[in-house]
């Protein structure tokens, strides 16, 4: 019994272990993106992401003051002032390039004809000599520096302005909400009548609908465009908002079908003997009825055009000022490939609303998901 | 702002536009044939012949034109020369079976066919299993399933980031470069390896489409009935017999629907391709490859409309096989 028992602990520990893993796998890429994304360009280039909270080392050397700065202290000549920048710590100092770090903060060196050198830890120095400095070029000092970890939202300061993503965030919400809504009414009827109505191709219908789901759209884009064109709509907002409904039809009626089509049988044959017309049917029981479907399509359609290049690429036009956020991204990712602090603070603005219409609507995508593909076992 | 209010605008106007059709022509059929008095049997019954065609008509209306004409009219083009003005035959066929990048693209893009389905549903099977089974198991899921609201473009740039490369002695920035590094091998830029590259591309995907198997396939085990699972333990199965013998055969159905629908976005897949190499180094896959032929330089719409041909040659069994599925369960 105990042995059943003690496996049964070591199987509950391997489960969690396997999660555990999993979720790291799956979470380790975004996370090193968005930490990249609150560091300055010169700490995503000197370390990996994952020593973000850890201070940075740099070596170099910074020169001391010349003849110029000198001044008299009592008998000896002193040259002071500041190596480093505000933040960093010097850990380790040196007067040869031999041996950079041969001093701990705070130590004097004792140099040539009796000139002394102290580097403090936060950079200070004061280089002393019992005669006058002659010197027009400052000595080297070599200098070890700490640099704390610290987060900055300049990154995103600079790609919402300079790099055109604010701009772009308006347009792809002026791409996204229409072309979310319109394919939501107009599939809301088709399913409506696919599901309840009686008429001869019905059956037909549903199976072109299925079909249709499945059409890959690099057919649909040089057809359209032209078309677009002849008709004077060109390339443009309607001619996207257009595009998008049509595409996403299939996959809206569909879902909205199968859920109506669930719904008990009573109800709408009730109203119909109490003589109820189709539209107020429609309007009054079915509608209120498929929220869920509704919402799951929904968002669907957003998550799906939100994130959409190709469509956005090919009906809209490659201006800077027309391009939605997946468009800048991919042109920061041609003109700007090593500027990671650009790149991720920009990959994360684009992610940022459909992460949080997904974790904030997830059990509407989760039910839609399972609508649409759990059936027949 | 301008725009938005554009955007705004239309929204009224089409949300307007629809209501005032469904209202309208359900308003119209009942003027014409009023649902009472001496003829109300044959009105209703009439008006109900028409009724369900305008309710579906806007639908398909877009659905023949957003869809149904581009695929015949890209048929059409396929036959055609580059500017679509003369009829070539089959030259454009002809020329795709000797062109090399055609012939690098059909094999990635088979390559893409084996390995992404099978390991995403595979991946998604074993995390629905594991989250199952834990308390934490539905922010687990949340976790595992993110990747799915995340561009194609995004998720570009996040791996990207991965396989990033700093020359030797540098030290190195990418995780994967990171790690290769301490194991004491020397840095490598990954998305030029040949071959290689292609499995490099294809772990985003795969990465995108495991918390969507997951999902799913968690639901069809949950559906599993718990007699079968019991009558195995009595038995003595192991838990790994358990999982591969009993509970894996009974969702055999679900596990099929996740293998086609992740096959139909490999087969489609474009952006990942088109942001993290562009087709260099021997990663091309058809849907790029007709991207650069309709879009780049001098347009060459036979050639790129015969390849998407070719993706909808191969997407359509499976589009059979989703009709019949969908015939048979509607009956």
């Amino acid at each position: 019994m105990s042995q059943i028992a003690g496996t049964k602990a070591r199987l509950v520990w391997a489960v969690n272990l396997a999660a555990l893993v999993l979720v790291l796998l799956w979470t380790i890429p975004t996370f090193g993106l968005l930490v990249s994304s609150f560091r300055d360009r010169d700490q995503i280039a000197a370390t990996g992401w994952w020593r973000a909270a850890f201070a940075t080392e740099q070596t170099g050397f910074e020169r001391a003051g010349t003849a110029a700065d000198q001044l008299p202290e009592g008998d000896l000549f002193v040259i002071s002032g500041d190596l480093t920048g505000a933040g960093a710590q010097v850990t380790a100092w040196g007067i040869s390039s031999r041996d950079p770090a041969a001093f701990t903060p705070g130590e004097t060196a004792e140099l040539k004809d009796g000139q002394r050198l102290t580097v403090a830890a936060d950079g200070a120095y004061r280089l002393s000599s019992p005669t006058a400095f002659t010197e027009t070029r400052g000595m080297r000092i070599f200098l070890t520096t700490a640099e704390k970890p610290r987060a900055t939202l300049e990154n995103y300061a600079r790609v919402i302005g300079a790099e055109g993503l604010g701009r772009a965030f308006l347009n792809t919400m002026t791409v996204t909400i229409p072309a979310t809504v319109i394919p939501i009414l107009i599939a809301a009827f088709a399913a409506y009548a696919l599901a309840w109505m009686e008429f001869p191709g019905r059956a037909l219908l549903i199976a072109a609908v299925v079909g249709l789901l499945v059409v890959p759209l690099q057919l649909a884009l040089i057809p359209l465009l032209k078309f677009h064109n002849e008709i004077g709509l060109g390339k443009g907002y309607m001619g996207i908002w257009l595009a998008h409904t049509g595409f996403g039809l299939p996959l809206a009626i569909y879902l909205l079908r199968n859920y109506m089509a669930g719904l008990p049988r009573e109800i709408i044959e009730s109203a119909r003997v109490d003589g109820a017309t189709e539209f107020q049917i429609f309007r009054r029981i079915i509608l209120p009825l498929s929220f869920p479907a509704l919402a799951s399509f929904a968002i669907f359609q957003f998550l799906w055009v939100w994130n959409d290049l190709l469509v956005a690429t090919v009906f809209l036009g490659n201006r800077p000022d027309q391009l939605v956020m997946t468009g800048v991204l991919r042109e920061l990712l041609g003109s700007r490939g090593g500027d990671w602090e650009i790149l991720a603070a920009s990959a994360f603005l684009s992610i940022a609303v459909p992460l949080l219409v997904f974790f904030a609507l997830q059990k509407y995508l989760v039910r839609g998901l399972l609508a649409g593909s759990v059936k027949g076992g | 702002m301008e725009q938005l209010a554009y955007a705004t605008g239309t929204i009224v106007a089409g949300v307007f536009a629809c209501v005032a059709w469904f209202w309208g022509s359900n308003l119209l059929l009942d003027l014409i044939w009023p649902p009472r008095g001496p003829q109300a049997g044959r009105n209703i019954t009439r008006a109900n012949l028409i009724r369900p065609w305008a309710f579906i008509g806007p639908a398909v209306l877009f659905l023949g034109l957003y869809l149904v004409y581009p695929v015949l009219n890209s048929a059409a083009r396929s036959l055609m020369d580059a500017g679509s003005r003369e009829f070539v035959g089959l030259d454009n066929y002809r020329w795709l079976a000797g062109d090399a990048k055609f012939r690098e693209s059909i094999a990635n893009n088979m390559l893409w066919l084996l390995i992404v389905p099978a390991a995403s549903t595979f991946l998604g099977l074993i995390a629905a299993q594991v989250t199952d089974r834990i308390r934490w198991g539905n922010l687990a899921k949340s976790l595992i399933f993110m990747p799915m609201a995340i561009s194609f473009v995004g998720a570009g740039v996040i791996w990207k980031f991965i396989y990033d490369y700093r020359p030797e002695g540098q030290d190195q920035i990418g995780l994967l470069n990171a790690i290769w590094v301490a194991l004491g091998h020397a840095p490598q830029t990954w998305l030029t390896l040949p071959l290689l590259n292609n499995l490099f591309l294809m772990a985003v995907l795969i990465w995108i489409q495991t918390g969507f198997a997951m999902v799913i396939l968690s639901a069809a085990l949950r559906g599993i009935p718990e007699e079968t699972v019991e009558a195995a333990i009595l038995d003595g199965a192991n838990p790994v017999q358990l999982f591969f013998r009993i509970k894996v055969p009974q969702i055999r159905g679900t596990i099929a629907v996740v293998w086609t629908t992740i096959t139909i976005v490999v087969l489609k897949v474009f952006d990942i391709v088109f942001v993290m190499t562009n087709g260099q180094w021997g990663t091309q896959v058809l849907a790029n490859l007709m991207y650069d032929w309709m879009f780049r330089g001098a347009p060459d719409y036979g050639r790129g409309s015969a390849i998407a041909l070719v993706i909808m040659a191969l997407v359509t069994p499976i589009m059979i096989w989703n009709i019949r599925n969908a015939r048979a369960e509607t009956r």
